[in-house]
């Protein structure tokens, strides 16, 4: 071949690739255009403070959804953390042979099982036994999703931090203990808290796992062993509902929801900004 | 944990003066209990693993032993008989999930060569950092957005069009309904496309600039080296980066749930309803009423279990032979 077709071929390839990037972030734009279409002229301050209305009553709000999720994603996170960053932390400095080669595949594979399969799980061991749907079941769900996630980049995290530090600690005659939670850990916080955001944005959004655990409510939170609304379960049956009122506000639910997600993930970005071994 | 980090910075002082005495009693019994709890973590990550599958086989015992293999191969689903086989569901989840690979498959792996090989450096930061918020809106949003944009759109415009001019397949024949098939096909390849193309640029990222230089120092385009030097190079993690996005695609549940038409039925039609596993578990677990069609229902969960794990440890075991197991563990 030529070199004028073959720099006419790199020239078409890299059209092509570059045609590919943008349709692939068109539907971001469409999707983001259309929520802030039809979801900001159904936001309100209501929105946020009231409970919905009963169905043919225009108005109301969603603002047990908001609570309930704030709930179940608090409970999922306070257990989920602790285990992920330990078990991370294990991960990224133990210099056992078989164990973290296991813990890492497991965890890798955990991290692509169906959401709804954890919601069939927290069914099985939490709904049954108690005979009742309930906040607790749902943010079990929540909080197996989010381990994985935590603990793989707590253990990218942890890599990272020099060694010189471990040993300058280690040379000081701290205890390795110590030396894992009073430096390396701390060295490692803003890649931690990034991954803690990562996971966070991802059981915010989830809806499958809480469909038959949490189930949803129409009122106030009754306790955690009662049936609790979300806001991603709610923003589910106003669009499948025949009602046009309900397909408004379940815009404004996404629209809410979106900026949430959005923000954590942000926050996400903005605590490793110039770590580039991240990425 | 919370007794050592109390002490602050005097510890450094009392540790360089007593240096024996940390050794001999206080390091051992620390690291040891660290080391424990460390442990505990991660047994309960592992027992996690291990509970959730014991706890899906059992619970669906009855429909195990009810239908045996029948269960996969048998189309009746009928919940008032007591019938129950899922090829309906196993057929749409196939299917829909096949289409979303037809369609994101070149979508993401042209954006990821893009982005890693071909693209200015000014340019990759802000792409990278748009397809990754693609991949963090939540799944409900999808479907919100299918219901109401995507279905009205391939319903009037797609198609019709499509109908006209591929209508002699069987493929695209049948009434235009909007929702179904082709619209879950389409949602899922608009959801999967991030995943693939993040890690596909990830995994391209890591095949080493040595092998770019020697053939670009032989005269090769940007492209001719990316063909040969980097595509054949980082092959093996590009095909698992394809079945991570599967994995996805199989698993996925409420945007296709409110797009597909949730109809247990066999059709070639890419424009009839369908049904898929994960779907029919968000539809009718709640509304199981006999304990037979409870343990059918998790039965299927436990087949989507067990096909998601059988793709995504083999997408793993590939990625990781290209990069090393630490790389894309954050998709």
């Amino acid at each position: 071949m030529s070199p004028a077709v073959r720099r006419l071929i790199n020239t078409v390839v890299s059209a092509l690739t570059l045609l590919a990037a943008a349709l692939v972030i068109c539907p971001l734009l469409l999707i983001f255009g259309f929520l802030l279409y039809r979801g900001l002229s159904a936001l309100n301050v209501d929105f946020f403070l009231h409970l919905p209305k009963p169905v043919g009553e225009p108005g109301g709000g969603v603002a047990n959804a908001i609570v309930g999720s704030l709930i179940m994603i608090g409970m999922a996170t306070a257990v989920a953390l602790p285990v992920g960053i330990l078990g991370g932390a294990y991960l990224a400095e133990s210099r056992d042979r078989r164990l973290p080669w296991i813990l890492r595949f497991v965890a890798d594979v955990m991290n692509g099982v169906p959401s709804i399969v954890f919601g069939i799980f927290a069914y099985t061991v939490a709904v049954i036994p108690m005979r009742r749907f309930s906040a607790f079941a749902g943010a079990l769900a929540l909080g197996l999703i989010m381990i994985p996630i935590v603990l793989r980049t707590t253990e990218e995290m942890v890599r990272l931090v020099p060694n010189s530090l471990r040993e300058a600690g280690l040379g000081l005659g701290i205890p390795q203990w110590k030396v894992n939670l009073r430096i390396v850990i701390p060295a490692a916080r803003a890649g931690i808290i990034t991954g803690a955001m990562v996971s966070l944005a991802r059981i915010a959004g989830e809806t499958a796992p809480l469909l038959f655990t949490a189930l949803g409510n129409r009122f106030w939170h009754q306790g955690l062993d009662q049936p609790i609304a979300a806001l991603p379960l709610q923003i589910y049956a106003y669009a499948i509902a025949p009602y046009d009122d309900w397909h408004r506000q379940a815009w404004a639910g996404a629209l809410v929801l979106i900026t949430l997600v959005f923000l954590a993930s942000l926050a996400a970005r903005v605590a490793t900004r110039g770590r580039t071994i991240a990425r | 944990m919370s007794a050592g980090a109390a002490t602050g910075s005097g510890t450094v002082d009392r540790v360089s003066l007593r240096p024996r005495a940390i050794a001999g009693t206080h390091r051992g019994l620390g690291d040891r209990v660290y080391r424990a709890v460390m442990l505990a973590s991660v047994g309960l990550v592992l027992l996690a693993a291990a509970g959730l599958v014991a706890a899906l086989v059992w619970e669906s015992r009855e429909a195990l032993r009810a239908f045996g293999p029948r269960f996969l191969l048998s189309s009746q689903w009928d919940p008032v008989a007591g019938e129950f086989g899922a090829l309906p569901f196993v057929y749409g989840t196939l299917l829909s999930s096949l289409l979303a690979l037809v369609i994101a498959v070149p979508l993401s792996l042209g954006a990821a060569i893009f982005l890693a090989e071909l693209a200015p450096a000014w340019i990759r930061p802000p792409v990278a950092f748009l397809i990754e918020m693609l991949a963090a809106v939540p799944s409900v949003v999808y479907g919100l957005w299918g219901i109401f944009v995507l279905v009205p759109w391939l319903r009037d415009w797609v198609q019709p069009a499509l109908g006209r001019t591929l209508g002699f397949l069987p493929l695209f024949q049948g009434p235009p309904y909007g929702i179904g098939m082709l619209a879950a096909g389409v949602i899922l390849a608009i959801m999967i496309v991030p995943y693939i193309t993040s890690v596909s640029r990830e995994v391209l990222l890591a095949v080493p600039g040595s092998q770019r230089e020697a053939a670009l120092g032989l005269g090769a385009t940007r492209w001719e080296a990316t063909r040969i030097a980097v595509l054949r190079y980082g092959r093996s993690g590009l095909i698992g980066a394809v079945l991570l996005g599967l994995g996805r695609a199989l698993g996925e549940t409420m945007a296709v749930t409110m797009v597909i038409g949730n109809r247990p039925e066999i059709a070639i039609s890419l424009f009839a309803p369908g049904y898929t596993m994960a779907s029919v578990l968000a539809n009718e677990f709640t509304e199981a009423t006999s304990d037979l069609y409870v343990s059918a229902l998790v039965e299927i969960g436990l087949l989507l279990l067990l096909v998601t794990v059988l793709v995504n440890g083999l997408a793993r075991l590939l990625v990781w032979s290209v990069g090393g197991p630490t790389r894309g563990a954050r998709e």
